[in-house]
């Protein structure tokens, strides 16, 4: 493994210089070799981890590969590694670290493309099926007709769980996710939740049990509490989880 | 089931009647309840243990307490036989249970561990010594139950020191209290939140309250026991010449 550095830019205006140092690797290209590469840039003021990649990328390398869209903490593209930590890039302030040192790497677990992007979007999409992420219902659906109404409460507490961007930075904080690839983690648990809870979905759970009721669901999680503290929209993953298991041990 | 179900979830993946099976969520469950179980004898026994802090004559009391003296002239050790093999199988169950959970190859161990050196997580650390201390059991919890199983009689302010100390007992014993003390409260704590026990309003505040009382139990705990296996080490040692006489309480004398 070589390290690269990257040096630009005069500082001129008094601000401080931070060293970003970014995983290098290209999972496409066979005879790539992993790298860490460091680039030392002028911290400007509210500078997000988003601004500083765009800014290497646009002044400095144009080979870095990220991904973003938002740039709001909605779309959950942007999560990385931070200092160790997953978390997402647009969310995350550079003045947050007081040594001006951060070190980024791809979020582990998940399909690797290049440097820091990787491949979310298939799994999640695999895991919506896994656990038949949708409502299952035998009344017919008539999309002209105002739906039923349900309890603001019982509405409340599913919208909570639907605040899920699908970023994977649970399946990033997990160990048991780490280890065992098949584990549908916290993103899938909590959504069974949030059609177990959800009055319009007529699934019993013995039903849930079908879907979630082994060592790659609900009994797989060894209660690391990754997920929980790392959540970048403070989901109430411990107790959804805890409920679940609750309620499958039942089935 | 039978030879035939086996074979239907042998070739499905399901029970015969096209269902997943019920097992992983009994073995979930049993994984706590033998923990539990576990959890709450050796908050007990570490205490009981510590009666020698008391003196002699108390540990000597409690150990014929518990062979059945106020019934049985003299003490029947077998009760401490019949006991110590109750808690070897559940022992035995806990650890047959748990060990599903270890890291079962070299990869598994290899991206656990860099995992859990990158992220520094607290939880996720207290679960590595969740699985070391469990795995140090194996064999220290083994050689202590072993032995309380087939020498109950061997219990006494004296006949406990001469062990500890003359037989050299006493590094199996500061291991085995760790290992036990950490596993055991760090065990509690995740069933807390397993099952969502303290949940209350505010879970996050709840589980930051639930964790602080239990590292204050772990040290606690370790205090008493380490504070009692000295007293052990001190009657042992100053009971040196007269290896393997027993205690006699002194009004008998
Ligand atoms: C050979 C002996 C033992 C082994 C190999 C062992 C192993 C383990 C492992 C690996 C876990 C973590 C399971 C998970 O993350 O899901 C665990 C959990 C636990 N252990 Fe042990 N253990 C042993 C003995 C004990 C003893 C002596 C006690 C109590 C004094 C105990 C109490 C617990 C508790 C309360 C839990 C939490 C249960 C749960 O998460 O469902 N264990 N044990
Ligand atoms: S549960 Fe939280 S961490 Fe996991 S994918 Fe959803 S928003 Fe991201
Ligand atoms: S870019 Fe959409 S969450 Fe960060």
């Amino acid at each position: 493994m070589i390290n690269k550095s990257t040096q630009v830019e005069e500082n001129t205006e008094g601000y401080r210089e931070i060293e970003i140092t970014v995983f290098r690797y290209n999972s496409q290209n066979k005879n790539d070799t992993p790298e860490y590469q460091t680039y030392k840039l002028i911290e400007t003021p509210g500078m997000t981890l988003y601004i500083a990649l765009i800014k290497i990328w646009s002044t400095m390398d144009h080979h870095l590969s990220f991904d973003f869209v938002c740039r709001a903490g909605i779309c959950g593209s942007c999560s990385m590694v931070v200092n160790g930590k997953p978390r997402l890039a647009c969310k995350t302030r550079t003045n947050e670290f007081e040594d001006g040192k951060i070190t980024l790497l791809p979020l582990p677990t998940f399909k690797h493309i290049k440097d820091l992007s990787v491949d979310t979007g298939n799994w999640m999409n695999a895991m919506s099926k896994k656990v038949e992420s949708w409502i299952h219902t035998k009344e017919k659906t008539d999309i002209a007709a105002i739906e039923k109404p349900i309890e603001p409460e019982d509405a409340q507490a599913v919208f909570d769980l639907d605040r899920c961007i699908e970023c994977g930075i649970c399946l990033a904080s997990c160990s048991t996710k780490i280890m065992r690839e098949d584990f549908v983690g916290a993103v899938g648990l909590n959504r069974t939740a949030r059609f177990a809870i959800d009055p319009h979905d007529e699934r019993t759970d013995a039903e849930f049990y079908e879907l979630i009721g082994d060592d790659n669901g609900v009994f797989g999680c060894m209660s690391l509490m990754g997920c929980e503290d790392h959540c970048p929209k403070e989901l109430p993953l411990q107790t959804k989880i805890a409920y679940m298991r609750r309620k499958m041990v039942k089935a | 089931m039978s030879q035939k179900d086996n074979t239907v979830e042998l070739l499905t993946g399901k029970n015969n009647f096209g269902k997943k099976s019920r097992i992983p969520a009994k073995l979930d469950f049993l994984q706590s309840v033998t923990g539990l179980f576990l959890a709450l004898f050796i908050t007990f026994h570490i205490l009981f243990e510590s009666s020698i802090l008391f003196g002699k004559e108390a540990m000597y009391r409690l150990t014929k307490l518990f062979e059945g003296e106020p019934f049985i002239e003299g003490g029947e050790p077998l009760i401490i036989t019949a006991l110590a093999m109750v808690i070897f199988s559940m022992f035995i169950f806990h650890a047959f249970l748990a060990m599903r959970k270890f890291p079962a190859s070299y990869k598994e161990y290899q991206r656990y561990r860099a995992h859990r050196e990158l992220l520094n997580h607290q939880d996720t650390n207290l679960w590595f010594i969740q699985i070391t201390t469990g795995f140090a059991m194996f064999f220290l919890g083994s050689i202590h139950l072993y032995m309380m199983m087939t020498s109950p009689e061997k219990i006494g302010p004296y006949a406990s020191a001469d062990r500890i100390f003359s037989d050299w007992m006493w590094p199996m014993y500061l291991l085995l209290l760790v290992s036990v003390v950490m596993h055991a409260w760090v065990g509690v704590y995740r069933l807390i939140i397993k099952w969502g026990w303290f949940d209350g309003k505010d879970p996050r505040k709840n589980r930051k309250r639930s964790k602080l009382i239990i590292k204050v139990l772990i040290a606690v705990y370790l205090f008493i026991g380490l504070v009692s296996l000295a007293s052990y080490m001190k009657i042992g040692y100053d009971h040196q010449s007269d290896y393997g006489s027993r205690y006699v309480m002194e009004k008998i004398k």
